[in-house]
């Protein structure tokens, strides 16, 4: 999901990398990605891995988007595992993985603990919930921009709307919600693919 | 601190587990699941506190999963956090793994196609959900909700980075807008 497109790249002119990164040059390129990705990093992984460095193609790109997210977990860690393997193997998906997380990881602990000790300060508790208030807003813009994109059919309808009940409304554990609704909509696909 | 590892224990099992359910829209859409399990089930923090996570780490840069690094920091300190991130983000690595080293293909194959279309609904559906309960937090004023709809107008129909719009909303805080 790219939620914001960067501006426009004048840096683009470095030649097409051909040769294999190696796990330190992985880390050092996705910690570069990872910090640069405020509100979401997935544009700037498309900026940097296709438009700059060259060391993906767009259809590349869109392919391993594709396959990253058609599994579970965050989609751009899978994204990182993926390209750090094809570059290194598994030390390269590691290096890859550390790369995208430990700094952010430190940065955002730093801005958890401020908001431990600080928290209760007005203005501090009244700047969070003007944060929180947009926040949720970018989320529920989100969700309907992903409700209006989805497939206009009955049973994309009765699968969200009964998602939706179970989770938010009856506030089931997503475990159980998921786990009988996931069977029920990959058997209603796959009879329906396979007739 | 006996407690502290009891909780992150806890907060590693489930979200453990529920990192396998996060398909399509990324691990946002497990926020309601965490708020139940911390909030609900456990009081190991508050809703505003959960939703100050939340927000803390869409305005900081990196994964938006870390709001669940900032969820463990809360209910059990730096090992709540440690426990937290590896959970969300090393069962779905690794299984990662195992369909390259499987040479699985990629999404595009018609198998791929399928499981995408079936999981497709239910991933909008745990999206809807996410809004709808930090929306239920963060609105608990007028001047909240009116916020969260300004929030939504601009971005149906404007192309801006997120942070800048969070920026105004705590400028909006600090003056006591809202």
């Amino acid at each position: 999901m790219l939620r914001h497109a960067p501006p426009p790249d004048v840096a683009a002119t470095a030649a097409p990398a051909t040769e294999k990164l190696s796990p330190t040059q992985l880390f050092l390129l996705f910690t570069q990605m990872t910090l640069l990705g405020f509100g979401g990093v997935l544009p700037w992984a498309y900026r940097i891995l296709v438009e700059r460095r060259r060391i993906l193609e767009k259809a590349e790109f869109r392919e391993l988007l594709a396959f990253a997210q058609i599994l579970p977990g965050p989609n751009i860690c899978n994204l990182s595992v993926i390209i750090g393997y094809r570059h290194a193997g598994i030390v390269g998906s590691v290096a890859a993985l550390a790369g995208m997380i430990l700094a952010p990881f430190a940065l955002v602990i730093m801005f958890g603990l401020a908001y431990r000790h600080y928290g209760d300060f007005p203005p501090v508790r009244h700047a969070l919930a003007g944060m929180s208030a947009v926040a949720a807003g970018l989320i529920v813009a989100m969700a309907l921009k992903m409700t209006r994109d989805l497939p206009r059919r009955r049973k994309n309808a009765l699968l969200l709307v009964l998602a939706f009940v179970g989770i938010a409304l009856l506030r089931w554990p997503l475990l159980m919600v998921i786990g009988i609704l996931a069977p029920l909509a990959l058997a209603v696909f796959w009879t329906e693919t396979h007739r | 601190m006996s407690s502290n590892v009891t909780i992150a224990w806890a907060l590693f099992s489930h979200f453990s587990m529920i990192s396998m359910m996060a398909i399509g829209g990324g691990v946002i859409a497990l926020a309601p699941d965490m708020q139940r399990f911390v909030v609900d089930a456990h009081h190991w923090m508050s809703d505003e506190s959960f939703v100050a996570a939340f927000t803390i780490a869409q305005a900081s840069p990196g994964p938006n999963f870390l709001f669940a690094t900032l969820v463990g920091l809360q209910a059990a300190g730096w090992i709540g956090a440690l426990a937290a991130t590896v959970a969300i983000v090393v069962p779905p690595s690794a299984l990662t793994i195992v369909a390259l080293r499987a040479s699985v293909k990629h999404g595009g194959s018609p198998l791929g196609r399928t499981v995408k279309a079936a999981l497709s609904p239910l991933s909008v559906g745990m999206m809807l959900a996410t809004a709808w309960s930090l929306a239920r937090v963060a609105d608990n004023s007028w001047g909240g909700a009116v916020l969260t709809a300004l929030t939504v107008a601009v971005v149906m129909t404007r192309n801006l980075n997120p942070v800048w719009l969070i920026g105004v909303g705590a400028l909006v805080g600090i003056f006591g807008w809202i």
